[in-house]
Formats: structure tokens, sequence, C-alpha cells
């Protein structure tokens, strides 16, 4: 780092180049966020209309209702188990890539064969389990023709099982690439040196390679645990219908422009959010990992 | 999220890795429990998406699940000329031109901000967070309040003023990350050097830095590209009256049923993939490049 003789003049550059990045920031996040927030104190009158005022009716609507505790209680268990099935997949599949595979081309190029759907369309890969999901399809054909079941499951798809397999579909990558990133960089010498030792390699997964893959998962953490808080089309087309999480909820009360509700429902749920992510940030430095 | 993704041809460092366990001989059994479990995890994958690329080839009798029924192209003359199946011709358009503002701008922006948190400045940590917010906030109340924040001030949403800013949100964090991913692998000598020689600061961006840093800038625009292409959640309340793809793709799957659909996702996926490549091809390219000329 630079002597900070002249403070005054770096600070200036530095915010010159971030400048344009504000610029964007604060009409296109700041400024919405804010005014969900003011909206949520305002009365409406039923029919979309907003009346500038000061009430806390919104909250204490949607804080008494049972509604909302079931939603959170869905949302959350959503959340936990994409979490936990993610981690899981994505850990291995990383330790895979990296301890595993020799050729470290070869490992690049599984690598990125990973990483190819994610930048493709969401949605067109939610809907592709259609197919092998649905009542007729693939999977129960096959079951039905080795003779495990007598009527087709009608569980698969439509179901809360259908919407925790479209998001660990989706947002598995989202482990894998910062787990990958961070047991990249462990330095192979370090477990040469505990073979050496005596570790068998069960210690060795447990005293070296997770706690070094700690930041890798803190980040893939955040990023799942936020995607699927957020996510309202998921659960809403994979469920059919059958399931509501508090984000599908809101779409629903912006649908029937009731937006003091939705605008203090969001509110809680950014609160949550903030709350879930600032502990998670307690534990790793992302900006010193990610430049590291 | 992806230092390794900016820069991964150049990644290829000399084979200093070697497996834990001895590296020549016999596989320990975990190697054959994990390879399992990445085959099972690479199928699940692509499985899904290739069954819908079949499936849209069927022709007028085709419904949503196999068997397949006959070979044709119906579905995707039927996409685009059909009035019940929505304006997707408009919509892909609108998609498309707007990706290539958002890239752009992602780019131009994120390079920025790569320069500037390169050193400590009063604040940095504030607009770091204020980014990280920006990615983890919940993309459809962002939507509504950008939606609202437009009504108040009583402008028009639509794809080119509220959803671009709306997608902005979402793929600059992105960008930026990629950005110091990027530049945490740029060596200072060579700006210094430039320096040196008597480059101004324009002089050492423009002629040093963007070369050096050319494969990880397409990284970024690659993000930009993609992210915006397939955003939908910030758009749907941001877009106005007329839609993006991702939307019309969502009022698609609420009230369509039939091949149409999957024609539309064999589609996208086909604009997909030739950005992906080309992407990942000019950076194989930019590497040659490089490597031939340090030989020769």
């Amino acid at each position: 780092m630079q002597s900070s003789s002249t403070p005054s003049r770096s600070d200036l550059a530095g915010w010159l180049y971030v400048s344009p990045l504000v610029l964007v920031l604060v009409p296109f996040f700041v400024a919405p966020i804010l005014v969900v927030l003011a909206a949520s104190f305002f009365a409406t009158d039923g029919f979309g209309g907003l009346t500038p005022g000061f009430t806390l009716a919104s909250y204490v609507e949607v804080l008494h209702s049972a509604l909302t505790l079931k939603l959170y209680m869905a949302t959350i268990k959503f959340t936990v188990l994409t979490w936990i099935f993610t981690l899981i997949i994505g850990f291995f599949v990383a330790y895979f890539l990296v301890f595993h595979v020799r050729n470290q081309l070869l490992a690049i190029g599984l690598f990125l064969l990973c990483t190819v759907p994610f930048w493709t369309s969401n949605i067109i890969r939610m809907i592709s389990w259609i197919p092998l999901l649905g009542k007729e399809g693939l999977i129960n054909q096959a079951l039905l023709g080795i003779g495990v079941i007598r009527q087709p499951l009608e569980v698969l798809l439509f179901s809360d099982l259908a919407v925790v397999i479209a998001y660990v579909h989706q947002l598995t990558i989202f482990m894998i690439v910062p787990i990958f990133n961070s047991m990249a960089r462990i330095d192979k010498k370090l477990i040469e040196a505990a073979i050496d030792a005596g570790a068998s390699r069960f210690d060795i997964m447990r005293l070296i390679v997770v706690p070094m893959s700690k930041s890798g998962i803190a980040l893939g953490t955040i990023f799942v645990v936020s995607i699927v808080m957020g996510d309202f089309f998921v659960v809403k087309v994979m469920s059919g219908g059958g399931s509501a999480s508090v984000v599908s909820a809101f779409y629903e009360d912006v649908g029937v422009l009731q937006y003091p509700t939705a605008a203090a429902s969001a509110v809680l749920l950014t609160l949550v959010l903030v709350a879930i992510v600032s502990l998670i940030l307690r534990t790793v430095d992302i900006r010193q990992e990610i430049t590291r | 999220m992806s230092a390794v993704l900016a820069d991964m041809p150049g990644a290829v460092a000399p084979a200093t890795t070697k497996a834990i366990a001895p590296s020549k001989g016999g596989r320990p059994w975990t190697f054959y429990v994990l390879a399992t479990l990445f085959a099972a995890y690479v199928l699940a994958l692509y499985g899904p998406m290739f069954c819908i690329y079949i499936l849209s080839f069927q022709d007028i009798r085709g419904g949503l699940v196999f068997p397949m029924k006959g070979h044709s192209m119906h579905w995707f003359v039927d996409l685009f000329t059909q009035v019940r199946t929505g304006d997707v011709k408009g919509s892909f358009d609108r998609s498309i031109k707007l990706a290539v503002i958002v890239t752009i701008i992602t780019v131009v922006v994120s390079f920025l901000a790569g320069l500037g948190f390169r050193r400590r400045f009063r604040g940095d940590t504030f607009v770091f967070y204020m980014m990280i917010g920006s990615l983890v906030a919940p993309g459809l109340v962002l939507g509504l309040g950008t939606g609202l924040l437009f009504q108040a001030l009583g402008l028009n949403a639509s794809w080119y003023t509220s959803a671009l800013g709306a997608q902005l949100s979402w793929t600059l964090p992105f960008g930026v990350l990629v950005m110091f991913a990027v530049m945490s692998r740029f060596n200072h000598v060579w700006e210094e050097a430039a320096y040196d020689l008597g480059a101004s600061r324009w002089q050492s961006i423009w002629l040093v830095m963007i070369p050096v840093l050319a494969p990880g800038l397409v990284a970024v625009a690659l993000f930009g590209f993609t992210l915006s292409y397939d955003e939908f959640a910030r758009s749907l309340q941001t877009a106005g009256s007329l839609n993006t793809l991702p939307l019309e793709i969502w009022s698609m799957t609420l009230n369509v049923t039939s091949p149409s659909l999957y024609a539309l996702g064999t589609v996208t996926t086909i604009v997909s993939f030739i950005v992906i490549g080309a992407s990942l091809g000019t950076i194989v390219l930019i590497q040659k490049k490089r490597g031939s000329r340090s030989k020769g």
C-alpha cells in the first residue's frame, strides 16, 4: 500500500474510478430500496393508489398473520434443504476436480463443463424437468416399466421435492466455483507434509482441506441462501402453485396491488437476509478472499 | 466468484499439481466414488436440458413428454408465426439489443471500478458493501422499487431505461467481482515500467493494462451478456409494456402447453451457446497469439 501522505488526492482518484458504479447503484439499488421502505409505511386505497403518510398498519398486518410464519417456515425449509444438497455436491465435485484429476488441463475442461449451464436460461433449465418428472415422464415410465410401482408417482413434479430438485440443479454451480477456487489455492506441499507426518486421508480432509475451503464455502453459502430466499418463480412453477415462499407471496400481493403489505413483507425479508449475510461475512473477509 | 473462470487458459500452470494419493499407480477407492458422483452430477445437469431440445423437434402431434412423436421443425415455425404464443420475435430482438447495451456498460464500468478498488480510499468499504447488497437483494423487490420510483417520478418504465438500470444493478456486481479476480493477477511492475518509460496514465491504461487484461475483460463481457439476456426477476416490474425474452418465456410457462415452449428453450440456448463459444474462443485466441509472440 502507498504511504498516505496525500490521502485526499488518492481518495479523489479512487472515487473518480468508482463513480460510474456508484452512479448506477444509487438510482437502481439504494433508491428502490428506500422507495420500498417508504411504501411499507404508506396506506393504500385498495386499488393500487398509495396515500403518503406514516402508518405501521402493514407491519402489524404482516406480523399478525399466521400466513407469514407459514411462509417463512416454507422458505427456510427450502433454503436449508437446498443449502445442504448444494454444499455436499459442490464440495465433493470441487474436491474431485482439484485433488483427484491429475491432468490440470482436463480439470479445467471438466470445470468449464460444470459452468456452461450457468450461462443459459434458468427458466428453461427449470421447465426441462417436466419431461422427466411429470406423471407420464421418463422416471415414472422407467419405474412402471421395471415394475417397482403400479401407479405413476405424482409426488415427483409439482411438489416440494420438485422445487428442491430445481434449486439444487440451478445453484450447485454457485458452491462449486468458490470452493474450487479456495481448494485450488491450497499448497500441495502442505498435504505432502501431512502425509509424511503420518496423517490419514481423513485427517487431511478434516484438518487441512475443510478449514482452508471455509471462505469458499461461506461465499457459496451467501449466493445460495440469498438466491433461494429471493426466488419466487421456481417455487411457483415447480410446486404447481401448491407451495409458496415469502417472495412468491410478495409477487401475489403485487399482482393484486397490495403494495404496502408487499413492501412491509419485503422489508422484513431484506432484514432477515442482511442478518444472515452479515453473520456469514463475519467468518470471512470476502474482499480479501477475492483479491488475494 | 470466478477467479478461475476469468483467465482459465492462462491458469494452465506447470504441472505442480499432484493428487493427494500417490501420483503413480493405483487410484484410491475415493477416486471411483467421487468420479461416479461427478458423472452423475454432469448427467443431471445436462440430461433434462437435452430432453427438451430433443422434444422440441417433434411434429404436430407432439406433447410435453416422451415418447417422441415424429420429427419436424413444426414447433419452431409455430413459435415465430403463431399470435397465441405472444410476441416472441419482438422480445427476442429487444433482449439481444438490451444485452448488448448492458454488456458494453458492464465492461467499461467494471473495469474502471476494478482500477479504483486496487488502492484503498476513504469510503471504499461502503461502496463495496453497497455492491454486495445489490447482488444479494431479492430481484423482485428491487424491480418493484424501481418500478414504483419511475411511477413516482412520472417516468415511463421501459426496457431501455428502467429495465436497463435494474439489470445493471445485477450485472455490475458480478462484473466487478470478476474484475477483482482478474486484477489480482495483474503484475504492477508492467504498469510501473510504462510510467518509467514516460507513459501518461491514459497511455498506461490503454497500451498496457487493457491488452494484458483482455481475456479477463472478455470474461466480464460474457457475464454481462448472459446475465442480462436471461435476467428475469428484476425486469418483471421494470420492463414496461414490451416484454423481454425471459418475461415472454415466463408468460408462456403459465399458459402454453405445447412443445413451442421447448422450441423457445432450444432457440435461446443456441444463442447462449454461440455467445459462450465466441467468448471462450476469443480468450483462447488471445492467449495463443500471446504464446506465439513470446516464443517468436
